[in-house]
């Protein structure tokens, strides 16, 4: 006779680590899912091809062109609005220059608000790609500066120092960027690919303007409000959860118009163009600084 | 022979940069019959000289007609009667004294004046209302203000003419399209010409922001 069968002290071993083993697995498969969960609901919000979609670098025109189809209906279909969304690449033989006469800047904050306007921000945040700092005469220490001033402008003992992205020769951001969402373009704009960016907002720490904005959610603003005039690498409407920067308005100066900013500043602080045309002003006014000479 | 080529081409391309410097700095015209101020630097002629590619005009928004005061008549159509400023004064007698609308007998009371140590006839032209007058004595046109404006506002002046002065519109890249651009009188009134005070538009509404609060609620730690 088997003396396991009718050992009662063994049966009832067997039952509880049985019974053990199942209480186990179902707390793993439970954890499991539960640690899952984030995928299978962000799954659900994209597209299968916005899922396998190339780097921004590797499509062809094609690729490129059935992305835009796909991006204006996803606007269509989640803001109601019908917008135009075009891929506008760098001009040979241009580099873009940002020139500010702070000797005249008001602190208005026009430019904080056309920026908001042309580039479908967010509305109940305010988002802006620009901050406008009001600073102590005599003062260049931006950590002492004061973004959230509201009182009348221009007070008589502050300056006031409109900060954007500042298109840096060797930008931080794009080196601390692990999958090379953010990149330098040759005409100096510094752009990101909104559907390649994972949301880890290193580039938003390693930037020292503080320049970079995170969508925290996804960007709320009526049909009425969006500015149908779109591209893939500038105003288009971003997704929830990816990174976001000034980028000159490249819908606008790829196509030799002014950045919104400039178009808004009552005062002409604001001196845009060519750095290597020599003839702009942009150029005439790094040659001569006449601006600091008052 | 490379190098004679190469320095041929340097001194063209300082010739060129010194014309279109001249361009840039030539005073305007101070012909009232001129029609215009155009920015040196964006006159098509100018430009043409510079480039092959044809560029758009830099077009400055100028005063179309000599400015009119309101009666506060109408006529049969019901339309309000402006007369030139010529029409009243050709009866009066000028005072080159009067420095305020305020020392006025009739007429101009309202009128807010703040501009240094300036009187009337400092640019207003005694001989004829309908045009202005520069230091020298020179009439000029109410379109052509903005020459009297430069005789005290050098630096200004300069500024505005390397595009770091003023608000404008359009395009930077001219070989796609113009520009357009505030003259001084569209943002400082000639009488109280100080830029007013304005309120900010747009406060932020970031993070630090709502840390400030914060920091400001009195029920917080």
């Amino acid at each position: 006779m088997d003396p396991s069968v009718n050992d009662p002290k063994l049966e009832a071993n067997l039952s509880r680590r049985t019974v053990l083993k199942g209480f186990g697995a179902m707390l793993g498969a439970a954890a499991f899912a539960k640690a899952i969960a984030p995928i299978t609901e962000w799954a659900a919000n994209i597209s299968a091809e916005e899922f396998v979609q190339k780097h921004y670098k590797e499509l062809s025109p094609i690729d490129l062109e059935i992305i835009l189809n796909r991006l204006q209906k996803e606007t269509k279909d989640q803001y109601g609005a019908d917008v135009t969304i075009k891929d506008y690449k760098a001009q040979p033989g241009v580099t873009f220059g940002y020139a500010l006469n702070l000797s005249v800047c008001n602190g208005c904050r026009k430019c904080a608000e056309a920026c908001h306007i042309e580039n479908n921000h967010d509305r109940p945040s305010n988002q802006s790609y620009i901050r406008v700092f009001e600073m102590s005469k005599g003062s260049m220490d931006m950590e002492k500066g004061n973004a959230h001033y509201d009182h009348p402008v221009p007070q008589p003992d502050k300056f006031y120092m409109p900060v954007q992205c500042q298109q840096c020769e060797h930008p931080p951001c794009v080196d601390v960027c692990p999958v090379e969402a953010t990149w330098k373009e040759p005409d100096g704009i510094v752009v990101v690919d909104y559907n390649w960016c994972i949301g880890c907002r290193y580039c938003e720490a390693a930037c020292p303007y503080h320049a970079r904005r995170f969508n925290w959610t996804k960007p709320k603003l009526p049909a009425s409000a969006i500015n149908p005039n779109q591209s893939y690498l500038s105003n288009r409407i971003r997704p929830q959860g990816v990174v976001e920067k000034c980028h000159f308005c490249l819908h606008r100066t790829r196509n030799g118009r002014l950045p919104a900013c400039l178009e808004a500043c009552p005062t002409g602080a604001r001196v845009f163009g060519n750095l290597l045309d020599p003839d702009s002003e942009v150029r005439q006014v790094l040659a001569h600084g006449a601006f600091l000479n008052q | 022979m490379h190098r004679g080529r190469n320095a041929a081409s340097l001194v063209v391309a300082i010739v060129v940069i010194a014309f279109g410097w001249d361009a840039i700095r030539s005073p305007s015209s101070l012909n009232p019959g001129e029609p215009a101020i155009v920015s040196g630097k964006a006159t098509p002629t100018a430009d043409a000289s510079l480039t092959n590619a044809a560029r758009y005009p830099v077009v400055i928004k100028l005063l179309d007609r000599v400015p009119t005061v309101k009666t506060g008549l109408t006529n049969h159509h019901g339309e309000s009667v402006s007369i030139s400023c010529g029409a009243c004064h050709a009866t009066t007698t000028p005072n080159s004294e009067t420095r305020s609308g305020t020392e006025l007998d009739e007429f101009h009371q309202g009128l807010q004046y703040n501009h240094g140590n300036l009187t009337c006839l400092s640019c207003h032209n005694a001989d004829s209302y309908d045009t202005l007058r520069l230091a020298d004595s020179r009439p000029v046109t109410f379109r052509d203000a903005m020459t009297l404006c430069s005789q005290c506002h050098g630096p200004q002046r300069r500024d505005y003419d390397m595009g770091l002065h003023g608000g404008m519109t359009g395009y930077w890249d001219l070989t796609r399209g113009g520009r357009t651009r505030n003259s001084c009188i569209h943002c400082h009134d000639p009488h109280t010409p100080a830029f007013p005070q304005v309120r900010p538009v747009l406060p932020p509404k970031d993070r630090i922001s709502v840390r400030r609060e914060a920091a400001k609620d009195p029920l917080r730690p």
